[in-house]
């Protein structure tokens, strides 16, 4: 069943609809090699093969009834466990809410059952999608198929993991500062965060409620392009999210083409800080879209440098407010505290105890910064930066159609390496800030190998707002350079997840 | 708990300048809550109203009501205020169980109306302009009930039970700004204040305006400072004053305690106090200071709200009648003297008794009827008046009955209550009671001669001139007749046959 199990989205939706595959054979193949291995990635927090047959067979009774529900109908899918599902526990990577049976879908896995998408699991992540490696997640580590002492990137690590080793075709993450995109760089897949309010964040458990998104992690542009189509739109319960449709991802890669594509590279971000490897990787990146025809332009953006700042501002403050409601009083974990149990103590137990240490350390820092007397020094001063951000990028989207760069300073770094020194850890999303901080869309499609390490690299693609069609043109392009350099997906390249 | 200690209100009035400020808080009467599509229903099984966005669960967000919006617009332009162009929301942070997020979504820096005054008449005639700060959008929290303690409050309670059917109902807190040269007629001006905002948002028909139900809550901010002072004095709010009456006397109060307090040299602590209509004091709540830290910032999970100029001059053409101009102008063209009118006032009548006058009833008889007969009905039957089951152009036909000499004023009242036994429409009643006023001149007549054939001494006190024993007879006449005859024509007939 290799052969299934290592085919891309695109290829196993044409298995199921021309019935050369059933729906139930495939979910149940990628089932097999979960239960196989997913003990060495820890992709997946919750696995419950009966649900996941169950829709297969739907699926599969759907498209023998002449009803073909999208264009991946019948492929499975891995969630990222800050999704709310009904039939399966959401934690969020957290203690907090072991156990917790959300009463409701939220609408990307309303969207994606609707589809005819049967799910396979929920992944896992760093606790309330707050890191970069997983580390943090309550449940332990999830690990990198590439080098399994390593890091799946985070905090979708459970998504990163399971697509790269092939627990599953394709997975939902997403991304407040980089959390799709820094993962699948470092795994060797692909990830994009659309434009902020294409997709509905409803049932999304919010970190930071004014830069998450919701989106793709697969193993090739066209699968995530088809994901993206799926469950974007407008949802009347997300104010927030777009009235108006971006047109079709899937189209705009099928129609992808180099010539005349104006291509910047922003001088902030390709240089100083980034492994030799990785520089090396982004240099071979545009000397190939050169050859290919497209114009370099270098643009500045002098913002970036206070960008990590600000987004450890807003960050924080947002999620201090969001966390509030975990408090025993209407779901989740509740503590007794010894002694008197008044409900402020209560709450206080169950917070003690619920959440780990990033978190805590993000709902100090966001409760600070929003302090009476210190709101405009921090919390205003970086939204202010956000703007100077937006404008940044309005300038070099005057002479460039896309912005590249290297999705993230380095490859995988090893488990423990940075868990105790947050700076370390905050600057791996130094390139991927920025597109949330401003709501562009940004993706990162796998580049090829850091020369010292052999782990893969990514670059970034960032789009201006509402463009998340070019992105994927040029994310295309990039991807079909390098499948021509290398004969196959980078992916191909990984080791064997079954003897490492 | 000890009552603290006071100081004369003349006194304290003599001797500091009072200033209050109120912010009232209205329950809107949308049909869903403001950020979700939960019903907005007083009184349900508990927790039945709900859903993930007003439970606050993981992942659930908030999508602003339109119509709570528009509401909110109205009564901004009620009160003369002007509408912002774009309002946002923010978020209020802090923990409280019934407060299923452990933030207040509300309006901080940005409300969605500002800057407004409305006049307010007081009963000697004298008319304040009250000066409104800005009127805001926000959510309700849940309710308490707290459960084992012999108070029903928090403390001492075994436990406490939420229900979350209020929460997320929306609300519109209208604050005013500091309001001066009240002086000793301050609570009466802040009690008069409160009314006149409840009766502008029932007359908009945006809220159930009910204040026993909590749909219009006061709270009341009072400071004193030395007559002549530039320095306003620290203030106390004092919360949970739901009627009225209570408005007016926890001012009252808080006016002679902090003048005892200040008078004695001390210093008045800022923080939040409640009412105890029972026991007619304020006790200390929380201190509050300016320093209560509710970390407020835009909330990022709504956009703001940017209401065009069309819409709100669409919504400006649809508000009624200025309730005290309405007053006024009803007052004058019924020709009611104060008195009357304070009453009719006093027992909430003014629509039904415009009403009855639009049916055709004079106004004095609609009046009568109303504040009479009807509310003596409802009082026996423990209703509210506008709860019988009879209308006002039910009761203009009964009137008009009256005026066409059909019916007689027992008799009338007759019909009253087979009207409201559901016995039909007023002439119904009539036909199958049989209730008409005897006309007949001649069944009169021998009723009349045979009653003063039985009262000789009557007939002879009536020959000799007092007319006013002629009342025997007429009673007589009246029985004879079973009551449906018109005493006056009876009169008349009587003291013609006595000659």
């Amino acid at each position: 069943m290799t052969e299934i199990t290592s085919a891309s989205a695109v290829a196993l939706a044409e298995l199921i609809a021309t019935k050369k595959a059933s729906s139930l054979e495939i979910t149940t193949a990628f089932l097999d090699r979960m239960e196989k291995l997913n003990h060495k990635t820890n992709s997946y927090l919750h696995i419950n093969p009966e649900t996941s047959l169950e829709q297969a067979k739907n699926a599969d009774s759907q498209l023998a009834a002449g009803k073909r529900m999208s264009a991946l109908h019948g492929v499975p899918i891995a969630v990222k466990d800050n999704l709310t599902t009904t039939d399966a526990p959401t934690t969020s990577g957290s203690k907090i809410l072991e156990g917790w049976v959300p009463q409701y879908d939220a609408t990307v896995v309303a969207k994606i059952r609707q589809a005819g998408m049967p799910i396979l699991g929920k992944t896992n992540l760093d606790e309330f999608a707050m890191g970069s490696s997983t580390e943090f997640s309550a449940y332990g580590p999830s690990r990198n198929p590439w080098d399994l002492d390593r890091i799946p990137g985070g905090s979708g690590g459970g998504s990163s993991s399971a697509v790269s080793g092939h627990l599953a075709p394709l997975a939902l993450g997403s991304d407040t500062g980089g959390s799709i995109r820094f993962p699948a760089a470092v795994t060797g897949s692909v990830g994009a965060k659309p434009t902020y309010g294409a997709v509905s964040r409803y049932g999304l458990i919010a970190l930071a409620s004014s830069l998450d998104q919701i989106g793709p992690v697969t193993n090739s542009v066209m699968d995530a392009a088809l994901l993206q189509d799926i469950i974007a739109g407008h949802d009347p319960h997300d104010s927030t999210s777009l009235p108006t449709s971006l047109g079709s991802m899937a189209q705009a890669v099928s129609t992808a083409e180099v010539k005349g594509l104006r291509v910047g590279v922003v001088k902030q971000l390709s240089s100083d800080g980034f492994q030799e490897g990785v520089k090396e990787r982004f240099e071979d990146t545009i000397e190939k879209l050169t050859a290919a025809g497209a114009t370099i332009v270098e643009v500045d953006c002098p913002s970036f440098e206070y960008a990590v700042a600000a987004y450890y501002l807003i960050l924080p403050a947002e999620a201090s407010s969001n966390l509030a409601k975990f408090d025993s009083v209407r779901f989740g974990l509740r503590v007794m505290p010894e002694g008197n149990p008044t409900i402020e103590r209560v709450m206080a137990a169950t917070r003690e105890h619920g959440f780990g240490p990033e978190v805590k350390r993000r709902i100090i820092l966001g409760t600070y910064a929003l302090s009476s007397g210190y709101y405009d020094a921090y919390y205003g001063s970086a939204q202010k930066v956000r703007t100077l951000i937006q404008q940044d990028l309005a300038k070099a989207f005057e002479v460039a159609d896309v912005l590249l760069t290297p999705t993230a300073p380095t490859t995988a770094f090893k488990i423990g390496e940075k868990i105790n020194d947050p700076l370390a850890m905050y600057l791996n999303d130094i390139a991927t800030i920025p597109a949330n901080l401003a709501g562009i869309p940004g993706m990162s499609v796998p580049n090829g190998l850091a020369k010292e390490d052999g782990l893969p690299s990514g670059v970034q693609i960032l789009a201006p707002a509402m463009q998340d069609g070019q992105m994927y043109k040029v994310a295309s392009i990039i991807e079909q350079l390098y499948v021509g350099e290398w004969g196959a997906p980078l992916i191909s390249q990984a080791p064997d997840l079954e003897v490492l | 708990m000890a009552k603290e200690q006071l100081m004369s209100y003349e006194d304290a009035i003599e001797r500091f300048e009072v200033v209050i400020g109120l912010e009232v808080h209205i329950e809107l009467n949308t049909l869903s809550k403001m950020f979700c599509g939960c019903a907005n229903n007083f009184g349900s099984e508990p927790n039945t109203n709900v859903c993930p966005t007003c439970l606050g669960l993981p992942g659930s967000l908030p999508a602003v009501n339109r119509k709570a919006v528009e509401s909110s617009i109205a009564i901004g332009l009620a009160l003369n205020c002007d509408i912002a162009a774009t309002g946002r929301f923010s978020r209020k942070n802090y923990f409280y169980p019934d407060l299923a997020k452990n933030f207040q979504t509300s309006q901080y820096d940005e409300p969605i109306a500002y800057e407004g005054s409305i006049s307010v008449e007081l009963e000697t005639g004298e008319v304040f302009q009250i000066p409104i700060e800005r009127a805001h959008m926000e959510e309700d929290a849940g309710k308490l009930t707290h459960v084992g303690g012999a108070t029903g409050r928090i403390q001492g309670a075994e436990y406490s039970l939420v229900d979350y059917n209020r929460a997320g109902v929306p609300l519109v807190e209208i604050v005013t700004k500091p309001i001066y040269g009240a002086l000793d007629k301050a609570p009466e001006l802040a009690a008069t204040y409160v009314r006149a905002i409840r009766d502008i948002v029932k007359a908009m028909d945006v809220s159930d305006a009910k204040m026993e139900r909590g749909n219009v809550r006061c709270d009341a901010n009072v400071s004193l400072r030395e007559k002549g002072a530039e320095k306003l004095g620290t203030r106390t709010e004092t919360k949970n004053v739901n009627s009225l009456r209570s408005v007016e006397n926890a001012v009252r109060y808080e006016i002679q305690r902090q003048g005892f307090i200040l008078a004695g040299g001390g210093s008045i602590t800022q923080e939040t106090r409640h009412w105890h209509e029972d026991r007619g004091h304020t006790s200390s709540g929380r201190p509050k200071s300016d320093a209560d830290d509710y970390r407020y910032f835009p909330e990022p999970d709504l956009v703001p709200v940017q209401p065009s100029i069309e819409w709100i001059e669409e919504i400006r053409k649809t508000l009624p009648e200025n309730p005290a101009i309405r007053r006024k102008r009803l007052q004058e063209s019924w020709g009611f003297a104060d008195l009357e009118f304070r009453d009719v006032l006093n027992s909430d009548l003014l629509d039904e008794i415009e009403a009855t006058v639009a049916a055709g009833a004079s106004p004095q008889s609609a009046r009568k009827w109303w504040t009479g007969e009807l509310a003596r009905l409802a009082n026996s039957k423990q209703l509210s008046v506008s709860d019988l089951a009879i209308s006002p152009t039910q009761v203009a036909a009964i009137q008009l009955l009256i005026d066409n000499g059909d019916l007689n004023d027992r008799l009338a009242r007759d019909v009253v209550a087979g009207v409201i036994a559901g016995e039909g429409e007023p002439g119904e009643v009539v036909e199958k009671r049989g209730l008409k006023v005897v006309t007949d001149e001649g069944a009169l007549i021998a009723a009349v001669d045979k009653a003063l054939a039985n009262q000789p001494d009557v007939l002879e006190k009536i020959r000799d001139g007092k007319v006013q024993a002629a009342g025997a007879v007429i009673g007589a006449v009246m029985q004879e007749m079973r009551g449906q005859a018109d005493a006056a024509r009876v009169r008349e007939l009587v003291l013609e046959r006595a000659k």
